[in-house]
């Protein structure tokens, strides 16, 4: 589904990625762990759009998609969300799930005078969907809640939902776990599963939560450095000695093993 | 009879030459707030695009009294104000092709949109003064007054009296009516809305799929109505000299950034708050206190604060205050 070769980011002297070269599968839940600066943030702004690669390629489906723009990338069903959850924080949650999917026909400034039926059709028919949305993530009393005001978590559940109002292909979720409880992780991943399964979304998914990244994710690779350290069950990733290294640091290792 | 003379004699001279010039700033500074909000940087070229619009209104409305069209007892102008907006838009747009563009690909820093915009500005104030001239063009036809002052006096037998000219109230009307459909635009359409999640949060709009592109075009047309729209206004009730507009960039910023840059309630706020100041400060009050203070408190001087000549100080002494207190504006626009 996607395929990355040989990607550099480089930050002046900084290597942020460094070669790394992947493939993700359709229909998988791909994990992607590795420690704090591996450079996984780095890769999905990359491959998302957001910042330009110094070197290297991306290519979905076959398609060459290196450097394309966020929306561009949108449409051709390529979806993210943050670290740090987003939000149009003066709408409402509903506002923020309708904001969805552009070039809707009420955005050009001639539907906006002339085509006011089919604006208001097309309105109706997003703002169902919407509200399902927002049942699906259990969040359907925030609907009308400023999303700047609702807590963290649920701006996560949000950002989930933002991908569900289109017919995403390919979904990359950076840490859409962190801050979060227990119990709405859980609907998280929950909702992750359904997705994949009934929609038949493909997700990559960034987590420090192993308990999560067990439940949903195969395969799992693992970064270090800017580079794919290791990939495979996450069982396999967990015996890796290099992967060992790269979390605890040889000198921590070279302990345990005396 | 004397307090209500002094009311007269405050509204003639204060409160509706400053609600007038309140409305012009605010539709001025609604531009400016705009493009920072959505292009992010201050766009300095702002109070020449109005001088652009302007002077495209004004030649419209020169050819339409050559053809003998007229508008009754309101100015020709605002026949040819649609036809103006128009030359605007175009011009608008062909600077952001030309120059924009490309700096927006860059991922340019807002500081060095900021010098472009400056560049931008000397080339439109150019070309302005080469179509024009750098002379005063007095362009307002139809009738001077909505009241006298003298018929005022006859109806309300009062010793002083209230003059509103036909500019003035149609500033408000006009203003009015522009105000009213940016809010409808920006907070019930699409458009608008896709506007104002551009403005919020840049990363995510474009992850929802929202076209930049369009946005920034759409913002320009709007920016363009607003300029020329203020440009007419204010030319229509002063006099059009490009030098004149090139000034009025002053109060216009002050009145953005004191209502906070990127909020456009903020705007029209700044634009009342700085019309305002700038009037009073400037007034010389001996007369309605005349009719206020007794006898033996009334002033020999003048009572004006300050010379006309410093009215542009007084904004920037507002300006200087309300960052002060309240760095991001009154309200709460983004920082600068």
């Amino acid at each position: 589904m996607i395929k990355v070769e040989d990607l550099h980011k480089h930050f002046g002297g900084f290597h942020a990625v460094d070669g790394a070269s992947l493939e993700i599968a359709e229909g998988s839940i791909t994990g992607l762990i590795g420690p704090n600066g591996a450079g996984k943030t780095t890769l999905f702004n990359v491959i998302a759009g957001v910042l330009e690669p110094t070197a290297g390629r991306v290519t979905m489906a076959g398609e060459d998609i290196t450097g394309l723009p966020p929306h561009k990338l949108f449409h051709k069903g390529l979806l993210r969300t943050f670290q740090i959850a987003h939000e149009f924080s003066s709408m409402t949650c509903r506002e923020n799930l309708m904001m969805v999917p552009g070039d809707q026909s009420g955005e050009t400034l001639w539907n906006t005078w002339f085509g006011r039926r089919r604006i208001a059709n097309e309105e109706r028919a997003l703002r169902a969907k919407a509200d399902e949305v927002l049942e699906f993530l259990t969040i359907e009393h925030l609907a009308d809640h400023r999303a700047g005001q609702v807590s963290g978590g649920q701006k996560k559940l949000l950002e989930l939902g933002r991908t569900m109002m289109v017919d995403a292909r390919i979904v990359f979720l950076d840490e859409v776990g962190a801050g979060v409880n227990r119990t709405l992780l859980n609907t998280i991943g929950d909702a992750i599963i359904r997705l994949n399964k009934e929609r038949g979304y493909t997700f990559v998914v960034i987590e420090h939560d192993m308990d999560f990244i067990d439940r949903l994710c195969d395969p799992v690779i693992c970064m270090a450095e800017g580079r794919v350290l290791a990939e495979g069950s996450l069982a396999e990733i967990k015996a890796n000695e290099q992967v060992i290294e790269a979390y605890l640091g040889t000198g921590l290792k070279n302990r345990v093993n005396a | 009879m004397d307090f209500l003379n002094a009311i007269v004699a405050l509204s003639n001279f204060v409160l509706v030459p400053a609600i007038a010039y309140g409305s012009q700033l605010a539709l001025g500074a609604l531009g400016v707030t705009l493009i920072y909000g959505i292009l992010r940087f201050s766009n300095f070229a702002h109070g020449d695009t109005m001088a652009f619009g302007t002077m495209a209104t004004i030649l419209f409305t020169w050819w339409f009294q050559s053809l003998g069209i007229s508008f009754g007892p309101l100015p020709t102008a605002l026949l040819a104000l649609p036809l103006g907006i128009l030359g605007c838009m175009a011009i608008v747009l062909l600077t952001d092709r030309a120059v924009y563009r490309f700096y927006r690909e860059q991922k340019a820093k807002p500081v060095i949109l900021v010098i472009v915009s400056m560049g931008v500005m000397f080339i439109m104030n150019g070309l302005v003064r080469v179509i024009i001239g750098p002379d005063d063009q007095n362009f307002a036809d139809g009738n001077r007054f909505v009241i006298t002052a003298r018929d005022f006096k006859q109806m309300t037998g009062l010793d002083e009296g209230l003059a509103i000219k036909t500019t003035q109230g149609i500033t408000v009307v006009v203003a009015i009516i522009a105000v009213g459909l940016l809010f409808w635009f920006l907070n019930r359409t699409r458009t608008g809305k896709s506007m104002r999640a551009y403005s919020d949060n840049e990363d995510l709009a474009l992850l929802s799929g929202i076209n930049p592109e369009r946005v920034v075009m759409i913002t320009w047309l709007i920016v363009a109505a607003l300029a020329t729209v203020a440009g007419v206004l204010y030319g229509l009730d002063k006099t059009f000299k490009p030098f004149v507009y090139f000034q009025l960039l002053l109060p216009i910023f002050a009145s953005a950034i004191v209502g906070g840059l990127g909020s456009p309630v903020g705007a029209i706020a700044g634009g009342f708050i700085i019309a305002f100041s700038e009037v009073t400060i400037t007034y010389a009050w001996k007369k309605v206190l005349t009719y206020l203070l007794p006898e033996a408190w009334q002033p020999d001087g003048l009572v004006q604060l300050m010379s006309t000549d410093y009215k542009f100080a007084v904004s920037f002494v507002i300006l200087l205050i309300v960052l002060l207190f309240k760095p991001t504006g009154l309200f709460k626009g983004k920082s600068v």
